[in-house]
């Protein structure tokens, strides 16, 4: 079947054949809204890439420092992981219980998302503290450097997720679960998940790698 | 304006169209895998399971096999024509950060070689 015929075949099959390709005239807002949230989450993952990307070339680079290996604690790092993936499940529920406009579920599952990520950055910080306690800062060597960047900029991120969730959830409270309020919750959404795919990134190329090596 | 009113929407990541219960569902399972790739990996680095040699392979393919099940699971990424946007979109920032990952190690590790002693 040919993009020839659909002017000739009933409306709905035409329809069909044109969903996501701008068929039926424009999308509502919300699709549109996450869409172009999509986009910037893309583009937030190619500026990580560059730091990826940093941190694989000078990862070698220790300047006779400490290594990876001597400075990393996998069982930690493994709690950091179960906090952030946890979290992303409670967010994921808390945005299913927003769509079904149950706030209190919502209320909960936020919380919950709030904690596990609070956790995750509390271990990090004091992940941080240490190192720079040992003399092992970020000007130690290239491999520190790439190292402080690269985590310390993913930190960042949750930092301002938390941040924006504490905002959401008081829009939620004194708004309620209208379709405005609704957008900002699926674009934060994605902005957590997406966190949680970078930090896959993380542990398998920083944690993993530099500790097996 | 949330255009529940409409027939054929597209689709956007995040969210779930199918019975609330499967969406539940589709968060267990996404947690579930995701949580037997992370030991996966943990377990690979930490253990003889794996080559010596073959241990980054097996890291690498682990973390690609973590993102996809976030993709699918998490973000409801599909393959159905009502998400052949958020795919094409997807596809290019893959392809940006494979060139600039790629690249820059490539072009360092040459220069690497050529330095001098």
């Amino acid at each position: 079947m040919t993009i020839a015929t659909i002017d000739t075949l009933p409306t709905t099959v035409a329809t069909e054949l044109a969903r996501g390709r701008g068929g039926g005239g424009p999308a509502p807002k919300r699709i549109v809204v996450a869409y172009g949230f999509w986009i910037f989450i893309l583009s937030d993952i190619v500026m990580f890439s560059g730091l990826f990307a940093a941190y694989a070339v000078l990862s070698g680079n220790t300047a006779g420092g400490p290594t990876g290996s001597e400075l990393f604690n996998l069982r930690n790092v493994f709690i950091e992981t179960m906090c952030l993936l946890f979290s992303s499940y409670t967010c994921g529920l808390g945005a299913l219980s927003a769509e079904r406009r149950q706030a209190g579920r919502f209320l909960i599952f936020a919380a919950l998302t709030f904690v596990l990520g609070a956790a995750f950055l509390f271990i990090e910080a004091s992940e941080f503290a240490g190192m720079v306690e040992k003399r092992a800062g970020p000007s130690r060597s290239g491999f520190l450097s790439g190292f402080f960047t690269l985590v310390g900029t993913h930190g960042v991120h949750v930092t301002s997720g938390l941040i924006w969730l504490i905002y959401l959830v008081a829009q939620v409270v004194v708004k309620g679960l209208r379709a405005a309020v609704l957008r900002r919750l699926l674009c934060w959404s994605l902005f957590w998940h997406a966190l949680d795919i970078v930090w896959v990134g993380v542990f398998t190329l920083v944690y993993l790698m530099g500790d097996f090596r | 304006m949330d255009g529940s009113e409409r027939v054929f929407d597209d689709r956007t990541p995040g969210v779930e169209e199918h019975e609330p219960t499967a969406s539940v569902l589709s968060y267990t399972a996404g947690l579930g895998l995701a949580i037997l790739a992370t030991i996966g990996s943990f377990v690979v680095s930490q253990t003889n399971l794996l080559w010596a040699p073959g241990i980054p392979v097996g890291l690498v393919v682990l973390a690609f096999a973590q993102i996809g099940v976030h993709l699918v699971f998490f973000l409801h990424l599909g393959s159905a024509p009502d998400n052949t946007n958020n795919i094409l979109a997807l596809a290019f920032g893959v392809l940006i950060v494979f060139l600039v990952i790629t690249g820059s190690i490539w072009i360092i590790a040459n220069l690497h070689a050529n330095m001098m002693p």
